[in-house]
């Protein structure tokens, strides 16, 4: 049943954004549905405010914990224009899941560069762009701080991974008074991922 | 069932079942979870010792006591543990001695890439390199098995890649190993000239003895599929190699790399065509088959510089290319910054605004106030290095009688008691007339918040005695030592000033906790702009806050953001930056 072709997936933010718990509910569901399972993340000075990336990978038998450029199958960015910075890691045909939010870099904040315009329609010309302010979305479900979750569910739709069972992936990485609200957020990011 | 881990936490649980009861480490990335994910264990002792020497040393006495004991460190940590290191292995062991240095191929969050398998050659002792998480916590038994065999240290190489991936590890039950009996032995741990020169001819039979046993060992294996092409490599680069060959490769996968299976080396290379070395780093296995007389490709196609990762292994080997997605949009960059509220901003605000001053800053958050707009910062180099290098800077103006400026040399509180003592020390013994300022921000903040002598926690969570950075320095012998606030920049300003002035050395303790330390942070509430008395002159800009934003031609503070820290408001001349929320 399992696919042999190994699925990649990367995740990118700003360091403080918490993609953290998003990719530990991800490869909990993985890892009980019998995937193999590398995930790689950098740590350290990039968290300070840097940009940082998660990579998950997934199949019958994975070798490099890291992905190489033009073979990621989805991208998911927290921030707008760190997604524009990975594309170059996207496959050709794969799909980007991109948080409307914007976070500008210190040499922005200084004047020093400019943020860029026209992200989304550039990402677009190029592949299938999901598209969502994520945080109004988990704001509106009753939680801005499931935002993670919310993306992390427009990732699982997107990837075709929606029949792996995410209760129990959520329940063993969320807080118990956590994990109702957690639960509506991956079904609403699945929903916008549809 | 199998977990998911990291390697650091692999080594761990490694260190866990193998019956280790004692581990001391320094922090330092992509190391520091190791000790963090021991310390739950109340089987095993562990601490934050003050630097990676003290740590060594402290867990080869653990080790000659009779106990098992790791030490564990990033890798320009172990050339601070050089010394005893090198010694080491000539003593050898009684309880089995494992040193777990973490390497930075791509230098994420280090000053260098420095290949720490060399160590093992140089010191001879033995080497070992997982290739995933699995591996990583299997290895630190077979490093207890070995070092005890043998009587040898045995260092346990890892990199960036192994340490922060997770990767599936099936757990077994902790050993326990009682305390091998102390006897003394002053032939063996006495290293005299007499004692050592005896040691050392030992050492060599200690390491012949190993060779047979590497070649022997299903550390290093092999896998034979097509024989065109042979692939030798180890670590993460044989899960690269792995990944670009395939099928289409056979594979010499090197778990133990010191001493070399040079006999296992010899039986591969001659039933394969061409032979290939993925390694990361330098062409450490590549020269040893080179010696051996045996051809092969490596370095002459991979890069010395940064990290490997399947693309460049394929670039490199198959000449293929993958199509990618580029953009003509430039990207402005991202480069990490100082928080929101972080107390070594206020510091860096004045030092930045001094002239005629120099300012050698030391590792850590605060190196971070070198990078505009703060631009505060002349040199760094080490851990300890803003001192003495300061002090040296001082001293070649004076004797060369040079026209020198005003050297103020910044240390955090963990740099400090790292390796800034001895440094302080020169400076008040050879009558240096820098300013040191000792960034206190309460806590080992780079690494992400570890415990340090100042802090009154032990690794464990259990309260100590909390050694005063003031007192330190007066007991060093220097008279002026005062301590202020540095997010209230009338008294930081006052403070610098006064040490511009002063023709003696003078600290400075810049006393104020890490704005992410959440049961200290002191500031309530957050800032707000009235835009009203706004004149956008940006002053507020050069403090180089990331929560105040110049966009769409107004300032704004991003209240979820800010801390409410108020330095911005200090230097508002305008009025314009209210507090609210307190
Ligand atoms: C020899 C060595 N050991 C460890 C490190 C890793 N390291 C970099 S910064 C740092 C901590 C700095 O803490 P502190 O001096 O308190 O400054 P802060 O980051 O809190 O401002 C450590 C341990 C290193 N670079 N070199």
């Amino acid at each position: 049943m399992m696919a042999k072709e190994i699925k990649n997936i990367l995740m990118v933010g700003v360091g403080g954004q918490g993609t953290i718990l998003a990719s530990k509910v991800l490869s909990n569901g993985l890892v009980n549905a019998g995937y193999d399972v590398k995930m790689s993340e950098v740590h350290g000075m990039a968290q300070r405010g840097g940009s940082v990336t998660t990579q998950v990978r997934y199949g019958e038998k994975v070798y490099s914990p890291i992905i190489g450029k033009g073979q990621a199958d989805i991208i998911v960015a927290f921030e707008r224009m760190e997604a524009l910075r990975m594309i170059q890691y996207l496959k050709k045909g794969g799909v980007l899941v991109v948080n409307d939010h914007v976070i500008p870099p210190m040499t922005v904040l200084t004047g020093a560069e400019e943020y860029p315009e026209g992200i989304i329609e550039e990402l677009s010309s190029k592949a299938k762009t999901i598209v969502f302010k994520a945080a109004e979305v988990a704001r509106e479900i009753g939680n801005p701080k499931t935002q993670n979750i919310v993306l992390l569910g427009a990732l699982i739709k997107a990837i075709g991974l929606e029949d792996l069972d995410w209760d129990t992936a959520i329940e063993a990485e969320v807080k118990p008074q956590f994990v109702a609200i957690n639960k509506k957020a991956l079904q609403k990011g699945m929903e916008l991922a549809s | 069932m199998k977990k998911l881990l990291t390697g650091n936490e692999a080594i761990a649980r490694g260190a866990y079942e193998a019956g280790i009861t004692v581990a001391a480490a320094y922090p330092g990335t992509p190391s520091t979870e190791i000790l963090e994910n021991i310390a739950p264990y109340e089987e095993i002792y562990a601490e934050w010792a003050p630097n990676e020497k003290v740590a060594l040393e402290v867990a080869g006495g653990a080790s000659i006591a009779g106990a098992r004991a790791l030490a564990a460190m990033k890798h320009v940590g172990v050339n601070v543990a050089a010394d005893p290191l090198m010694t080491l292995a000539y003593t050898g062991v009684n309880g089995g001695l494992v040193l777990v240095t973490a390497d930075d191929p791509g230098m994420h969050s280090s000053q260098n890439e420095q290949d720490n398998r060399y160590y093992a050659k140089f010191g001879k002792m033995a080497l070992l390199e997982p290739s995933d998480s699995q591996e990583a916590k299997d290895l630190v038994a077979e490093a207890m098995k070995i070092s005890e065999e043998f009587d040898v240290v045995v260092i346990l190489r890892v990199t960036t890649r192994i340490c922060h991936s997770k990767t599936l590890v099936e757990f077994k039950d902790r050993q326990e190993v009682a305390m091998k009996p102390y006897v003394k032995q002053a032939n063996k741990y006495i290293a005299t000239p007499a004692n050592a020169k005896v040691l050392h001819g030992t050492l060599e039979e200690r390491l012949k003895r190993l060779e047979e046993y590497s070649n022997n060992s299903p550390l290093n294996y092999i896998e034979w599929n097509d024989k065109k092409i042979g692939v030798v490599a180890s670590g993460v680069g044989f899960q690269y190699a792995r990944e670009v060959f395939g099928e289409g490769a056979s594979y010499l996968k090197l778990g133990m790399t010191n001493p070399l299976p040079k006999q296992k080396i010899r039986e591969f290379a001659a039933q394969v065509e061409t032979i290939y070395v993925v390694e990361e780093g330098e062409p450490y296995l590549e020269e040893a088959l080179k010696v051996m007389g045996i051809d092969c490709i490596g370095k002459d196609k991979l890069p010395l510089v940064g990290e490997l990762n399947p693309d460049i292994v394929e670039r490199a080997f198959m000449g293929t290319e993958r199509e990618v997605f580029t953009t003509d949009i430039k990207l402005p960059n991202r480069p990490p910054v100082l928080c929101p509220g972080c107390p070594h901003r206020g510091l860096y605000y004045v030092l930045g605004r001094q002239k005629n001053a120099i300012v050698t800053t030391d590792i850590g958050c605060y190196t971070l106030g070198s990078a505009p707009p703060l631009n505060a910062g002349d040199t760094c180099i080490c851990m300890g290095a803003s001192i003495t290098a300061g002090h040296g800077m001082y001293k070649a103006f004076e004797h060369n009688k040079t026209e020198g400026k005003k050297i103020f040399s910044v240390i955090g509180d963990s740099t400090f008691f790292h390796s800034g003592v001895t440094g302080l020390m020169d400076v008040v013994y050879n009558k240096g007339n820098s300013i040191v300022i000792i960034a206190d921000n309460r806590i080992t903040g780079m690494t992400g918040h570890q415990e340090n002598p100042g802090t009154g926690k032990t690794l464990k969570g259990e309260p100590t005695v909390e050694i005063d950075v003031a007192k330190v320095c007066k007991g060093l012998g220097v008279d002026k030592v005062i301590e202020v606030n540095p997010l209230n920049l009338e008294e930081m300003e006052a403070a610098i000033k006064e040490a511009a002035s002063t023709d003696e050395t003078m600290v400075i303790v810049t006393k104020w906790p890490c704005a992410l330390l959440k049961d200290q942070v002191k500031a309530k509430g957050y800032c707000r702009i009235d835009e009203e008395k706004c004149k956008m002159c940006k002053a507020c800009l050069k403090v180089g806050c990331p929560a105040i934003f110049n966009i769409e031609g107004k300032i704004q503070i991003d209240e979820t953001m800010c801390n409410g820290c108020g330095l911005c408001a200090q230097v508002c001349r305008f009025d314009a930056i209210e507090k609210v929320g307190e």
